[in-house]
Order: C-alpha cells, then structure tokens, then sequence
C-alpha cells in the first residue's frame, strides 16, 4: 500500500538577512492511509514548515517529499490534500455554502453536483441551518468548521491541519477534537495535524512525532496506544491510559529526562 | 496627495442603521443652514472694504457686489436669465447646463475608470511594471489643466476616422478622466494588493492561476477600497470637466456659464453665483451616484472577525 505521505532525508534552509537558518535537518517521516499523525514540538522547530513542504507551499532544499507516491507538487496540482491552517481563512463576502464551494467552483465541477456536495458537507460538520450565513455572523469555532468542510470538499485521502484549534476556548477545542475524529473517521483521510497542545496530540493521533527545534529534525516518535481514534471519546480525557500517553509525550518533548520544567512554546493543559 | 492618503487607508465596515443616516442628513441640512449664518453674519458686522494687511486682502469686502444676500441669491433662481423676451427662468438654464457637464463627466468617470482599472491590473500582475507605471501616474496628475486641456483640443480636432469625426465635448471628456483615472489606479492596486497571505496560499493549494485568483480573491478583496476611489474619480471628473469646458471654450455647460456669469457680475451679482451652486450640485450628484453604486455590492465590504 502506497503511503499517504512519505518524507526522505529532508532539509530545509531558509535564506535570511542574517544568514541561513536551518529549519529542518534529516527528517523522515512516513504516514499511512488513514492514520492520524500529529507533529508537536516547541515554537521554531519545525512543524509548520514540514506541514508546508508536505503541502507543497514550501520546497524542501535536500531530499524528496511524496504524497501518495507522487511529488508533493503533483499531488498539490491534483489536489490529493486539503488544507486547514489557524485562522478560518473563509472569504467574508462569500456564505458559509459558497465558501465550501469555492474549490469545486474553481475545478469546474458541474452545479448541481457542488450544490449536492455542500449540503453533504455542511451535514458532515453539523453546520446544517448556518449555510447562508456569512463567515462575520459565525463564531470562531463555527468558522473552523467551514474552514474544515472546505478543505473536504473534494474528497481528500489527507488532510494538513497547523493548529487549525489554536485560536479556539478550550471547550470549543475539546468539541472540535472529537468532531474531528468523528470527521476524520467517516472520510477514511489521513491527517497530519500540527499543534501545540500536549493533551490535543495525545487525543488525536495514532502517533505523535515529536520535534525539537535547532536545527528542527523529529526527537522521537510516540505511538499511543489508545484504541482506534474512531473510538475515541470524551471520556477518554479522564482515563489512566491517556495519563500516561500524556506522560510519554512529555519525556520525549524534554529528551527523555525527568525534567518537570516544559520547553517554552508547549502547553501542557 | 490628501486624496490619495485617504485612499491608502484600510477600509473600515461601518453599520449605518436608519436613525444614524437620519441624523447624517440632519447634520448636512444644518451645515448648510450654518454656513448661510456665518455668511450673513460677516456680511453684515464685517468691514465694508474688507481687511487689507499689506497689500493683501485677507477678509474679503461685504458690499452687495462681492457678497449677495443669500435670499437675493436664491431668489434671482427663480428670475429670468435676461430680461429678454422668452427668456427661461434661470435654474432651468443652469440644471440643463449642468445636465450636459454630467453626462460628459459621466463619459470622463466611465473612460478613467476603465483605464485606471487596466493600470492597476497591469502593475499587479507585473511587479516591474508597478515601479516602472507609478512614479508616472503620481507625477500625471502634477501636470496643470489649464496648459493642457488647448492641447488635447487641438489634437483632437485632426482625428478624423471615416465617419467618425473628433467632437470638442470629447476633448472634455478626455481631460475629465485624465483626473478620474489616478484614484481609480491607485485605490484599484492597492484593493488587488490587500488578500491576506493565507488566502493567496488557499488559491495556490487549489491550483488556481492568475485569472481565477483575480475574480475569486483579488477583484472582490478589492470592493472596499475600490468604492471611495469611484467615488472620488467621480468628483475628479466633474471637476476635469468644469475646468475643461472653461478653457477649451466649449458652449453650453456649467463651466462656461461661471464664466459668462462672472463677467455679468458689476451688473448682476447674485447670477454669477447660480452656476457655482450648479458645479456644487453636480458633484454631489456624481458622488452620491456611485454610493448607490455601493449599496449593489455590499456583501463585498463584509470582514472576517467572528462576531
């Protein structure tokens, strides 16, 4: 079976004013159809760029980067991936149905199949009555669910998420990330999720890759052992098991030592 | 330049409900009431020969001649132009005059519009073109009216394309959207410039090219920015024309009325003053024309924040 994403010997160097800076050394990373992977680390270790490259926004400066099994610039002109990033990014002059749309608009897709698909789409994040609303009458939370919605719209098998509930209270996180795994389930999409959540990660993913930063390069990769993400739910959170997941994240996130103090730029709630 | 540095600020959403425009319009009544006062009021408590420091005059003289009473200015509207047989009543004459000034101002605005789209368009798309176009356009609209408008008379006048043959009110128009196109060019780049990056990154994940983005994110993006540069090529436009009518010499538009008024005015006072409330009119009337042009796209002039 093809791997979803497939990322070998991978740097990355941004040329700066003040010289190179190295963002991503050596990194490899292999995600499976439908899997969950979430890339936690502190601010500046690379996270997002790698989510960048996988979508093709960036271009890695060694090594190779495929989405399923074609080159991430490929798979981005046939748009095998959607995209969510922190801020909704919905266009405020379009309603919540013609922003779902807009990416099947601009493929050309006939009308009555769009017009079939939003209503799905809206269906499948419980937006049911807010169609003709405008992205300003929503709440933050609502609009990330549009935001969502629309990088489904054609139907992806992998899905890019940076920090997509960043922005969002805690009890509107917690919501969202159990909609997202509902979501994530019914679609069979692989994500790649990146955040800064300790507990988000944990929740979330089949795996969690954890990155330390100068140069970026992935420290260690935790594998939870939770259950199928499909399954997973809120009362998951009060769970001795998820503790300890939490716990082992932890560790790596601080070089496996005992240190209580949490590298800057990681939440631990 | 202050119109452009208006211009060159971000848009801001406003909600206007009914009462607030209520209240807008009260406020304009009363300015108008306000400035008749003071006007009175100078006329009568200022120095009849005005106030000279120096050589300089710096308050103007309050004789009849150079300040008419703001009734005798409004009645003399409703007199005959001339004393002459037939004569139409003078409003009339100064609401066709202008009739004919707007629509050629309207002819300025439509061609200024088009080419100040086409220059922004042009200085999006290429960024060299934007260093190479806007020095340029800025620097355009330094040139003085008055040197120039003889000259595109005179071009105009050789045109001659089969059965098309140059007319002077084109000249007019001409000049009208030479002043129309610099805000339509400079507000248009700067609408076309503002999509956030993420945005411009969305469109890129879905693969769209230049034209899509243009019509899917930039041109709407640009709504806001757009409305107040149309709004104030509109004013331009009324002004190009004015000054245009007066020094191509072109009959039987407000421009030339000031004039012709003006030089009535030993005899006449309160008449010169009809065709300057004619020009005033006419330039609210091209604004306000293209804030109902506003009203048609408002979903554009939404933002994002969540409520």
């Amino acid at each position: 079976m093809t791997n979803a994403v497939t990322v070998s010997a991978v740097d990355k160097v941004f040329d700066t004013k003040k010289g190179q800076v190295v963002a991503l050394s050596a990194v490899d990373l292999a995600v499976a159809p439908g899997e969950f992977v979430s890339l936690i680390g502190p601010s500046g270790c690379g996270k997002s760029t790698l989510l960048r490259l996988i979508a093709d926004l960036e271009s890695p400066s060694a090594g190779t980067v495929e989405v399923f099994g074609t080159s991430a610039h490929q798979a981005r002109l046939d748009q095998r991936y959607g995209i969510a990033f922190q801020q909704a990014g919905l266009l405020p002059w379009r309603t919540v149905s013609a922003n779902i749309a807009l990416p099947l608009e601009l493929s050309g897709s006939p009308k009555a199949e769009v017009r079939a698909r939003v209503d799905e789409l809206i269906a499948l994040v419980g937006l049911g009555d807010f169609g003709d609303r405008f992205p300003d009458q929503l709440s933050g939370g609502m609009q990330q669910r549009v935001a969502i919605a629309r990088a489904l719209a054609k139907k992806p098998e992998l899905l890019l998420m940076d920090e997509p509930f960043g922005a969002l209270d805690e009890m509107t996180r917690e919501y969202m990330q159990t909609e997202l795994l509902r979501i994530a389930a019914e679609t069979g999409a692989a994500v790649v999720f990146v955040t800064h959540s300790i507990p988000e990660a944990v929740y979330l993913s089949d795996r969690v890759v954890v990155m330390s930063p100068r140069p970026g390069r992935i420290a260690e990769v935790v594998p939870m052992s939770l259950g199928s993400t499909g399954s997973r739910a809120d009362d998951l959170r009060e769970d001795g098991s998820f503790f300890e997941m939490i716990t082992a994240v932890r560790e790596a996130l601080h070089g496996g030592g005992g240190v209580t103090a949490a590298p800057r730029g990681v939440e631990n709630r | 330049m202050t119109d452009a540095a208006t211009l060159l600020a971000p848009p801001r959403r406003r909600r206007a409900g009914r009462g607030a425009r209520l209240r807008a319009a009260g406020y304009g009544v009363l300015g108008i009431i306000a400035l008749a006062v003071v006007w009175e009021l100078y006329k009568w408590l200022g120095p009849v020969d005005g106030l000279v420091v120096g050589d300089i005059r710096v308050l103007p003289r309050t004789s009849d001649l150079a300040m008419p009473h703001v009734w005798d200015m409004v009645a003399r509207l409703f007199e005959p132009v001339t004393r002459a047989e037939g004569a139409r009543v003078l409003w009339l004459e100064i609401v066709l005059a202008a009739g004919l000034t707007l629509g050629i101002a309207a002819a300025g605005w439509v061609v200024g519009v088009v080419v100040g789209m086409a220059f922004a368009l042009i200085m999006q798309r290429w960024m060299l073109a934007e260093s190479a176009l806007l020095p340029w356009i800025v620097l355009s609209q330094t040139v003085p009216l008055i040197a120039f408008a003889p000259l595109v008379k005179s071009w105009g006048s050789r045109i001659e394309i089969g059965a098309f043959e140059w007319q002077d009110w084109m000249s007019v128009a001409v000049i009208a959207s030479y002043l129309a196109f610099f805000p339509v060019a400079v507000g248009a780049l700067k609408g076309l410039q503002a999509p956030d990056r993420l945005h411009l990154e969305l469109m890129h994940t879905y693969s769209a090219g230049w034209w899509p983005t243009m019509l899917h994110l930039r041109l709407p993006a640009a709504v806001p920015y757009l409305l107040p540069a149309l709004r104030l090529a509109a004013a331009n436009a009324v002004v190009g024309a004015v000054v245009a009518e007066v020094s191509t010499g072109l009959q039987g538009g407000i421009g030339r009325l000031v004039i012709q008024y003006a030089g009535q005015a030993s005899g006449d006072p309160a008449k010169a003053w009809a065709p300057i409330f004619g020009a005033i009119a006419l330039g609210l009337i091209a604004a306000g024309s293209v804030a109902l042009l506003g009203l048609l796209v408002k979903d554009y002039r939404r933002t994002e924040g969540a409520s």
